[in-house]
């Protein structure tokens, strides 16, 4: 199916958003939005994906103030 | 020295040194720079993931021991940092957001307005909620009736290693509110730091002036004594100033007077 990830659009077999991860190669501790919901850590494995759906994933860098 | 620990969002700390993230030559100084900082509280940023590459992950270069406190930076008002910290909190790091609400691109400057409201959401969904601020007396109170974990005010913009440019308006921050102040943007040199510390600020952020130093893990030991050196000085009380010389030796008695 077709998705929108983080702005681009991408073909994909995954069908959850762990799937998702694993195929783009994501390993870091990661948030992640679907369609404007937050999606919790410990539930990426059981989160169904569908077509046309806007994803978001979100990394934690390197930042601060100050 | 007596245990002089400090309370935030229910956790106890007893280093008053917060550090950042950011703009380091090489990140693998950070685990250094964080052991000789002693920081116990330690902020990232949350960016969207480069679809190219896998990107260096952050959380790996910090030690699992320290609160991490993810920012908003990049947030433009107080939705933006709402959702921000909402998906922060959703990667399983624990509750704590410092929120940064910039719509000035030039000085980074924080909106209060919109950063009490992003406060008074965030902190309804059970946040710990630490504020970045300019610092004004009236809105810091508003942010501590919210229910903010602590107030940040600016010493001078982000980045910019000018020091306490707001010295007077801090020190009004923390004769007047009961949360702890945390100097939050500005510091450049660990003199600011201990002097931030001696006005009675329960802490302080330091990111740019450790990151941008030519040694980062020695200005980050330097930082620490600072904060210390100034907390102590903070505790056991600064004398008076005067205008005029008050002798410290005794007026009676000069030799010149013996016959």
């Amino acid at each position: 199916m077709n998705l929108i990830v983080n702005g681009e659009s991408v073909e994909t077999k995954a069908k959850t958003v762990s799937e998702l991860l694993a195929e783009r190669g994501v390993t870091n501790r990661v948030a992640v939005e679907v369609d404007g919901h937050v999606v919790p850590y410990d539930e990426f494995s059981g989160y169904t994906l569908r077509e046309g759906s806007h994803v978001e994933i979100i990394a934690f860098v390197g930042g601060g103030c100050g | 020295m007596v245990v002089d620990d400090f309370i935030v969002g229910g956790k106890t700390l007893s280093s008053r040194l917060f550090i950042g993230t950011g703009k380091f030559p090489d990140r693998r100084l950070i685990p250094d720079v964080i052991a000789e900082s002693g920081s116990q509280v330690v902020t990232v940023a949350l960016r969207r993931v480069n679809p190219e590459s896998a990107e260096d992950n952050i959380l790996s270069y910090v030690p699992d021991n320290v609160v991490l406190m993810p920012n908003t930076s990049g947030a433009r008002n107080a939705e933006e940092a709402v959702r921000i910290a909402r998906l922060a909190r959703s990667a399983g790091c624990g509750n704590w957001i410092k929120i940064e609400i910039t719509p000035d691109s030039t000085y980074l400057l924080p909106d209060n307005h919109e950063t009490l409201l992003a406060t008074q959401q965030l902190v309804k969904e059970g946040f710990v909620v630490l504020p970045y601020v300019m610092p004004d007396l009236v809105v810091a109170r508003q942010l501590e009736d919210a229910g903010a974990a602590a107030v940040m005010p600016l010493g001078a913009p982000i980045g910019s290693n000018k020091g306490l440019k707001s010295r007077d308006f801090i020190a009004m921050l923390v004769e007047e509110l009961s949360v702890p102040v945390v100097v939050d943007a500005g510091i450049g040199r660990p003199s600011e730091a201990c002097e931030a510390m001696e006005m009675g600020c329960a802490a302080v952020l330091v990111n740019t002036a450790i990151a941008s130093s030519e040694n980062p893990v020695k200005m980050a030991k330097a930082f620490s004594e600072a904060v210390r050196a100034g907390r102590r000085a903070y505790l056991a009380g600064l004398g008076p100033v005067r205008d005029k010389a008050e002798a410290s030796s005794p007026l009676t008695g000069f030799i010149s007077s013996l016959e």
